[in-house]
């Protein structure tokens, strides 16, 4: 079954009900949009994500109430560099999105979520502990897989495979 | 006082440190500490081409391997958007429920043991001894069996396979039914895990909880049911939900799973498709070895495919499966060459550990062991 080629065009996808709702609730907080593959990618601004993370939670028609997964891609030593991608699930409709933010290198910090979803709490000390990406207004934002003295972050695109030791 | 509850302990399942502040019998304030298993698969996945991540897939969540290729390999289909036939689907679903009952035997075992009812660890092994032989008739390999390919299976399942599974499904539920003859109407067991660690459906939601710890709080999700992948929307099967989210719930949602498993199993044998085991992509899909020693074009493919790897067009998928221990996701992002450029995988555990705080302060001591237990976590997964 051949490949679909990818939509980005927003006014194509701005009838997908996510979509929609956020362009009606602030229309600079989505950058751009990608429809791939079947699922749903929404560039949402750094500004933004997470009010966008509560309108979209409590959505009546379709509320994006699970947090599944937030995680950071490095596109090093393409600007912006740190992408964070944050995977939302509806429980009551069974559906997916996916949100992305895109980061400088210069500035990589970002607002954390866990006053949305408690459960981002340990997603976000991993992108910190491996990506160096700060997340402001965290409870405990500490390295969580490497031991505590350790320097430099490893799944950066610099940081060979083998390691430094 | 705050007590370490180190590393290396028996009840942690794993290399898991929790930091207990304790007054008296009751733990004040707890906090896991993880990392010791931490051995950088993502970072490596980054460096080895799409056939060759799958080995290094098998050992992130040690206990159900199979799950783990399942969804690798689902993930890199999606990336290509390559169409598996039948046959490879409904024995990848035989495998995957095997690979479950596999898995919950393990909880089922340390859990009870955990909690002082010894008997029942070494019946469950029993049973694990049969499934794993099962595994190494089929891939060579009892535990990290890396049998799923990206476009199929590896190998036609031996003969005799079949009936050795038909065999096992026939006097399994009965050795269901004499675990739970020892366990679910037992008192002393349900003193120690009827109303203990309670989580309710709010909490468990907010914290990301997902698979018998979500279910056992009442929350009907199954991804097997709701978002199908591999064939599973072809089979009957029943999704046990608890509602008073306590470690005796998610024991009996995990016991039932059990049944429901080997159900599978027997309908997966019942109406096993014919049909050849890969698909059909020459550049994607190893030949046939007699192929390849014969046919020009055959040897051709198998070289570049081995030395080369195949190219997949770039983007980025997100694929989840019902892993034993919940929503397992592969997030593989691809640039267009022969190497991934980003993995990443989204542990069930990594996420269930963080209910572990909420559950277990303000009771005692022993409840403790008995929570970690019941959320059922395995390192690999949660370090990767």
């Amino acid at each position: 079954m051949p490949l679909a080629p990818a939509i980005t065009d927003l006014e194509q996808l701005k009838n997908h009900p996510a979509v929609a709702r956020l362009l009606g609730w602030n229309a600079d907080a989505v950058v751009g949009v990608k429809f791939d593959r079947d699922e749903m990618t929404v560039f949402v601004d750094r500004a933004y994500i997470r009010e966008a993370c509560v309108i979209l939670k409590d959505d009546p028609a379709c509320p994006f109430n699970f947090l599944s997964d937030v995680t950071c891609v490095d596109w090093y030593p393409a600007e912006p560099r740190f992408e964070i991608v944050y995977h939302l699930l509806s429980i009551p409709n069974k559906e997916r999105i996916r949100l992305k933010v895109r980061l400088n290198s210069d500035s990589p910090v970002i607002e954390s979520l866990t006053s949305v979803w408690p459960g981002a709490n340990y997603f976000e000390r991993e992108v910190f502990d491996l990506f160096g990406v700060r997340f402001t207004g965290h409870p405990y934002l500490r390295r969580i897989l490497m031991p505590e003295d350790w320097e430099g972050h490893p799944l950066r695109k610099d940081y060979p495979v083998e390691g430094y030791r | 006082m705050i007590l370490n509850m180190g590393p290396q302990h028996p009840s942690t399942h794993g290399v898991l440190r929790v930091l207990l502040e304790i007054d008296g019998e009751t733990v004040v304030r707890m906090m896991p500490d993880i990392g010791f298993l931490h051995t950088g698969i993502e970072k490596t996945c980054e460096a080895k081409f799409y056939q060759q991540v799958v080995p290094l897939t098998d050992r992130i969540d040690y206990l159900c391997p199979m799950t783990n290729n399942l969804c690798y390999v689902l993930a890199v289909e999606k990336l290509l958007g390559l169409e598996i036939p039948p046959k490879a689907q409904w024995l990848r679903v035989l495998l995957n429920e095997l690979t479950r009952i596999n898995s919950h035997l393990v909880w089922l075992g340390t859990h009870a043991m955990d909690i002082g009812a010894l008997t029942v660890f070494l019946y469950c092994f029993r049973e694990r001894e049969e499934v794993l032989r099962m595994f190494e008739m089929v891939s060579g390999q009892r535990m990290m069996t890396s049998y799923f390919r990206v476009g199929g299976i590896a190998l036609e399942p031996p003969l005799g396979f079949f009936d050795r599974v038909r065999d096992f499904a026939g006097y399994f539920p009965e050795r269901v039914d004499q675990y739970e003859n020892l366990l679910t109407g037992n008192p002393i067991w349900a003193m120690r895990t009827k109303g203990v660690a309670r989580m309710t459906a709010e909490d468990a939601i907010a914290l990301g909880a997902t698979g018998p710890t979500l279910r056992g709080s009442g929350v009907d999700i199954d991804l097997r049911r709701d978002m199908p992948y591999s064939s599973y929307e072809k089979f009957q099967f029943k999704v046990p939900v608890s509602q008073e989210g306590d470690v005796f719930a998610r024991y009996m949602c995990r016991v039932q799973e059990l049944r429901e498993s080997i159900n599978i199993v027997r309908q997966a044998l019942d109406g096993m498709p014919e049909g050849p085991i890969k698909a059909d992509a020459p550049g994607i899909v190893l030949p046939d070895r007699e192929k390849m020693k014969t046919q020009m074009e055959s040897l051709i493919y198998h070289f570049k495919i081995i030395t080369e790897g195949f190219a997949v067009p770039a983007g980025e998928v997100y694929q989840a499966v019902e892993s034993p221990r919940g929503e397992m996701g592969y997030y593989i992002v691809s640039d267009g060459t022969a190497k991934p450029y980003r993995v990443h995988m989204r542990s069930a555990c990594f996420a269930n550990l963080q209910t572990l705080p909420k559950m277990c302060e303000g009771r005692l001591l022993a409840d403790v062991v008995a929570a970690i237990g019941s959320i059922d976590i395995v390192l690999g997964e949660i370090d990767r």
